[in-house]
């Protein structure tokens, strides 16, 4: 019996239009498009798309209760036996918007499939929930996306079995029983003798990394502080001097704003290339508040707000990157001894 | 970014739209912002109102700097 599948995309690959309509309201197309079509195809012997669920990028992030439930109500009424989302390669709204999918089509007991690259910030969460294909970390390989996501829709639909290292997928995290040759003690031992000799070896059960930071202390007087502003916002001064990247930065940058209290539209503006710049290059300030934080400055309610505010764009930035910036800036902020806070802004 | 920043001993408040997304990775002191391409901005509100909501915002923010906290905690 041919299965119904249920696509949900944004609103980019939904064909509506790019970062301007990342807020539009959700809705129901009782079409095949964008990336579906090359997945129809790849899955016409076992099932049919039979809809797509186009969400806004921002609409999701903003009013996730109601995209929830018109995702709810959909299924309820499309009655899909998989739930199929993105690809969203590394685009953290969309991968964020794809999980909360997934993760309603879970709790209605659909099985859900996507595609993900490795650092997207949906994915930890959405790979636990649902078969997620590792993708590139862009729609530039969208063709080899594809056929990897129908692998997944077309074997939850056979019950055909699915493994990390067949199906190239983020594993699940569930553990099956299974028999094997030699006992648990016999395999320890061997492993045990291979990291004393320094010999390689693979282990069963990675072991979950956690990296947690001891919330700094908290300020003990305000009124005498010196708070620093950091954005991963994009906004430069007019021409951007030092060529910040629109994604995928390869720097931070900081600018000197002694004496100060705005950053005037005009003057300043963002190149971030990951959301709709319109509200920011209008006021600056929407995105690095130092008009407010020299209010507070000047009411006494902070002592000083740091002369040089950082900047750097958040879209598309490599994990490693963003860590080392903020290493970079925590050193700097660190090393001047004056700096009591900091706030940063993200978009 | 915000926690490497932590790390050395700054106190420091993400603010945000997506705070799930701040949570998961770790920022210890998170304000909710009102929208991802504004986030301390409202501009569908006229400009007074909208001064009032990026006052608020910020002083949370600041007021959260002051706050002892053990695990990732938002200042609604």
């Amino acid at each position: 019996m041919t299965k119904r599948v249920l696509m949900y995309l944004n609103q980019f690959f939904g064909g509506i239009g790019g970062e301007d309509m990342a807020s539009i309201e959700p809705s129901f197309k009782e079409e095949v498009i964008g990336p579906g079509v090359g997945i129809a195809a790849a899955i016409k012997d076992n099932a049919e798309i039979v809809g797509t669920i186009i969400m806004g990028d921002n609409y999701f992030g903003e009013n996730e209760e109601e995209a929830k439930q018109f995702i709810l109500d959909t299924i309820n009424e499309v009655k899909p036996d998989v739930f199929c989302t993105g690809p969203a390669f590394n685009a953290g709204r969309y991968g964020f918007s794809c999980a909360g999918a997934c993760q309603v089509a879970h709790e209605a007991g659909i099985p859900c499939v996507s595609g993900m690259y490795c650092e997207n910030p949906g994915l930890e969460y959405c790979q636990s929930i649902a078969w997620v294909a590792e993708t590139a970390n862009a729609a530039a390989k969208m063709r080899k996306a594809i056929p990897a996501i129908a692998n997944l829709v077309n074997k939850v639909c056979t019950g055909e079995e699915i493994l990390p290292e067949v199906d190239g997928y983020f594993p699940k995290g569930v553990r099956k029983c299974i028999h094997v040759d030699r006992i648990g003690a016999d395999r320890a031992i061997d492993m045990l003798l291979a990291r004393l000799n320094d010999q390689p070896f693979t282990t069963e059960l990675p072991m979950a990394e956690f990296d947690e930071v001891e919330p700094a202390p908290p300020i003990k007087d305000l009124s005498k502080a010196t708070i620093a502003i950091v954005s991963s916002s994009g906004v430069v001064p007019a021409g951007n001097p030092d060529r910040l990247q629109s994604a995928s930065a390869q720097q931070w940058n900081k600018y000197d704003v002694t004496g100060m209290d705005d950053l005037p539209a005009g003057d300043y503006y963002t190149v971030h290339g990951g959301y709709d710049p319109m509200y920011v290059n209008e006021m600056p300030t929407r995105a690095v508040p130092l008009d407010i934080m020299r209010e507070l400055e000047h009411e006494g309610i902070i002592g000083h707000v740091y002369d040089t505010y950082y900047i750097t764009t958040g879209t598309g930035t490599a994990v490693a990157n963003a860590k080392k910036f903020g290493e970079e800036i925590g050193k700097e902020l660190s090393e001047l001894g004056c700096i009591d806070g900091v706030i940063l802004t993200s978009t | 970014m915000v926690k490497e920043i932590e790390r050395y001993g700054i106190p420091i408040v993400h603010m945000a739209t997506i705070t799930t997304i701040s949570e998961s990775v770790g920022a210890n002191r998170i304000v909710p912002c009102v929208m991802i391409p504004s986030p301390v901005g409202n501009p569908n509100l006229a400009p007074e109102d909208e001064h009032k909501v990026r006052r608020e915002l910020c002083e949370r923010a600041v007021h959260a700097l002051t706050v002892a906290v053990d695990k990732p905690t938002q200042f609604e």
